[in-house]
């Protein structure tokens, strides 16, 4: 079972996110974060030259993917598009939430800005409401220092409940404890608890009678909380979302692939 | 929140002086233009800090939670706020 | 699969749809606000801001180059400086690299003869290929080894969403959006690359005006046509010690054309074929950042400069060898090429040119960087080449054929307002799909070059 699972993402993997894997032991790992924290910085020092650019399928949003090896195990890494959120207003929005939702990572990095953490941890929350392997960057941390900030990282770690590490991505500080942590989440050797957002008392009634409903659905594919809120603030894209990928049939079909492959 | 604030009436951010701190109280738009205004963390309660006008007026610059965002007099007149 | 009823998507519409408008609008706002309160709470509880606060460098920064008085002229300022880095750095390994490419020509032209080469065929890969490649080479890659890292510093260190703060408010008035000079400034290195950064603008219809205008500003492979004009027949025309300044300050002046053109063309789009208001603006202001110097000039220098001269060389030596046929084979009198530019004459003459440089402009269309090069192997008698080692010898050639400062004027602005290269071309048909537009894209800005061009020479024949 677990086989036929694993084969069935990476078929979606390729077929609707564009993402072959050349290693199929390669893990995925996701790359989150707003736009100006320094993730492209993450992104180029973890990976080096190993890096691709294409499409996201049909869309005209970049993805960039890169490849990285950690304790004799192959990571690769996929750069999601520079969000503020999640909640799908955009095309770039809709692309990062669709991977991390429907593409199933190994991990998720949620890169962040040190020196604004509190608007970026707008978008921490909702990428941990989503999956619970979530690993949290801090980058910009000698930015941080330089203004007199300082970042209490234990306590954030404690409050989230998902490993935190600080990073300078161009100097490189931070690096390898990043790479420590995201191999032990992908290989289920550390388990997070990623702390629920709590919202007013009528949407927590709501989300109560739905969840049995969607649990019915979707069994563990879907986060069935998660589903209730969009279903609650009338998101349609998640539902398109829905419809697209995991009711869609499955064509390995190389020509539209080559046709949305840019490079 | 005090009570002096809540009496007064209030002002579309777009006609606010720059270096005046505000309290949002509002938001006019609908639809899209809602969601991104949100997803800026443009919420009832948010403090903003108007920062500076662009050479000719418009867009303007404010500082909203930690971050440098310019909004175009369409967006910010949409933004009713109180000056704390 | 599973041969449920109801298919699991429905039921979730129904679910959605069982919920208001109202209500959903109401808890969203409610979501979105619980959410910024947790992070808010988080965020109180770790981070300490130490009020020991240094010097605010954004600040100032900002006050500076975001101010009403000095806001333009320090942009001015600032792009005229790289021009002039660009112009003044480029010189000597310029010449070092023409000396260089053609003493190897010399040496390889020793070694066709030793051989017994025919004629023709060292005519077509000397003096046709070779020739056209060198000088593409010697003129491009010292000016783009310059400008592109100078340009990415100025990307890196975050004065790009300045300046789409500072004019902003034209490109509103535009109907355009206001990302729009951000993909005009990534158009200042290839016209192609800033196509594809329309990429960020949402609204379809924001998105066409910002591809169609995108050519009006010059891209790495016309600056050097600019430049080398300028330079030769502006800054010529004044003492040599002023000539790298002025020849500057009149390319950024024909940048400053290319931006007004870039805006009325955008309002008069949006008024008449792409209709619409301005689509809801946000630009983050960024912090300054320390630029990394190593990383740009890796990626200035690789990404951008390698890809660009790879480009052309690719173009330039097929380029090179059909201009040397066409200059070479002669049917009765005259070359191909002479009875083409004997064609386009009357027309080239309504706009102050001659049918040698429209036609140069036409086989140019590949890549603008070859248009020089293929005018400097038309006026040649022998239909190649000679050993140009110098601007200088260019101006000399462009005045002896004829070429005066109206001359001049007019290819520079034909140059900066003309259709777009081939590659730009399959970039917009690709990246906007319709072939009716991309064909827009190519006649609307050569008609605007003809227009203005026309209007020039038409106006100083007159006052003459």
């Amino acid at each position: 079972m677990g086989l036929t699972c694993q084969s069935c993402g990476k078929a979606l993997l390729n077929d609707k996110f564009n993402i072959k894997l050349g290693n199929h032991e390669a893990f995925v790992i996701a790359l989150a974060g707003n736009p100006n924290v320094g993730k492209s910085t993450v992104f180029n020092a973890l990976t080096g030259l190993k890096q691709h650019t294409g499409n996201w399928p049909g869309k005209t949003v970049t993805n960039a993917r890169g490849h990285y090896t950690h304790k004799d195990k192959e990571f690769m890494l996929v750069d999601l598009p520079g969000t503020y959120s999640l909640l799908a207003n955009s095309v770039e929005e809709q692309v990062a939430r669709d991977f991390i939702c429907f593409g199933k990572p190994n991990a998720t990095v949620v890169v962040v800005d040190a020196t604004c953490l509190e608007r970026n941890l707008n978008l921490v929350l909702q990428v941990m409401e989503l999956t619970d392997h979530v690993v949290l960057c801090v980058n910009l941390m000698d930015e941080a220092r330089r203004k007199g900030i300082s970042v209490d990282l234990d306590t954030l770690q404690k409050s989230l409940g998902i490993p935190v590490v600080g990073t300078t991505a161009r100097s490189g500080e931070g690096l390898t404890n990043l790479m420590d942590e995201v191999h032990d989440i992908s290989l289920g050797l550390k388990i997070t608890s990623p702390k629920n957002i709590n919202y007013s008392k009528d949407i927590e009634e709501e989300i109560k009678g739905l969840v049995p409903k969607l649990e019915n659905i979707f069994g563990n594919t879907l986060n069935p909380r998660w589903v209730a809120l969009r279903l609650l603030e009338g998101d349609q894209t998640l539902l398109d979302s829905i419809h697209q990928f995991l009711y869609t049939e499955i064509y390995s079909n190389k020509d539209t692939e080559v046709a949305c492959f840019y490079e | 929140m005090k009570n002096s604030t809540l009496s007064q009436d209030p002002i579309p951010l777009s006609n606010i002086t720059v270096g005046t701190t505000v309290q949002v109280l509002d938001l006019k738009t609908t639809g899209l233009s809602r969601r991104r205004m949100l997803d800026l963390g443009i919420v009832p309660g948010t403090i903003i800090n108007v920062l500076r006008k662009s050479p000719l007026g418009d867009p303007i610059a404010y500082n909203i939670r930690g971050a440098t965002i310019a909004l175009r007099k369409e967006e910010s007149s949409q933004i009713l706020v109180n000056p704390i | 699969m599973s041969s449920q009823t109801s298919n699991p998507y429905e039921i979730l519409v129904d679910i959605q749809n069982e919920i208001s408008n109202e209500n959903q609008c109401k808890f969203r706002d409610s979501m979105v606000k619980s959410i910024y309160t947790q992070a808010e709470a988080i965020a109180e509880k770790v981070v300490t801001k130490s009020h020991t606060k240094k010097y605010d460098w954004d600040h100032k920064l900002d006050d500076i180059l975001t101010s009403k008085f000095t806001g333009y002229p320090i942009m001015f300022f600032l792009l005229g400086l790289v021009f002039w880095i660009t112009v003044t750095g480029a010189n000597v390994p310029s010449s070092m690299l023409a000396d260089f490419l053609f003493g190897i020509e010399s040496k390889l032209t020793t070694l066709f003869m030793s051989v017994n080469t025919p004629q023709w065929l060292h005519g077509i890969l000397i003096l046709g290929m070779y020739r056209t490649l060198g000088w593409v080479i010697s003129v491009m890659l010292p000016p783009m080894a310059i400008f592109f890292p100078l340009f990415t510093l100025l990307e890196d260190l975050g004065y790009l969403p300045r300046v789409a703060f500072n004019l902003d408010k034209l490109f509103k008035k535009a109907g355009a959006h206001g990302k729009q000079s951000l993909t005009m400034s990534m158009g200042f290195g290839c016209n192609a690359a800033g196509i594809i950064a329309c990429r960020i603008i949402d609204s379809p219809r924001e998105r066409l005006i910002a591809m169609l205008t995108n050519n009006f500003v010059p891209c790495n492979g016309r600056f050097p046509t600019l430049i080398a004009i300028s330079t030769v027949f502006v800054g010529g025309a004044v003492a040599s010690h002023y000539s790298t300044i002025i020849a500057s300050f009149f390319v950024c002046t024909l940048v400053l054309l290319g931006i007004f053109m870039t805006l009325i063309i955008s309002w008069g789009l949006s008024k008449t074929l792409l209709k619409g208001v301005p689509s809801s603006f946000t630009l983050e202001l960024p912090p300054y950042r320390k630029p990394q110097f190593l990383k740009i000039l890796y990626h200035s220098l690789i990404d951008r400069t390698i890809f660009v001269l790879g480009r052309a060389i690719v173009v330039a030596a097929p380029a090179g060898l059909i201009t040397w046929i066409l200059a070479n084979v002669f049917i009765e009198d005259l070359s191909i090429l002479s009875h083409m530019a004997a064609f386009l004459q009357p027309l080239a003459h309504l706009i102050g040119m001659d049918g040698f440089i429209l036609m140069a402009f036409i086989l140019g269309l590949p890549a603008n960087e070859i248009v020089l090069p293929i005018l400097i192997m038309s006026y040649m008698s022998e239909g190649a080449m000679l050993e140009l080692d110098s601007l200088q010898a260019m101006g000399d050639l462009f005045i002896a054929n004829g070429w005066t400062w109206l001359t001049a004027l007019n290819v520079m602005i034909f140059s900066l307002l003309h259709f777009p290269c081939a590659t730009t071309l399959w970039t917009i048909k690709k990246e906007c799909g319709s072939s009716k537009w991309t064909l827009f894209a190519a006649i609307m800005p050569t008609l605007i070059a003809f227009i203005t061009c026309f209007f020039i020479t038409q106006l100083v024949h007159i006052i003459r």
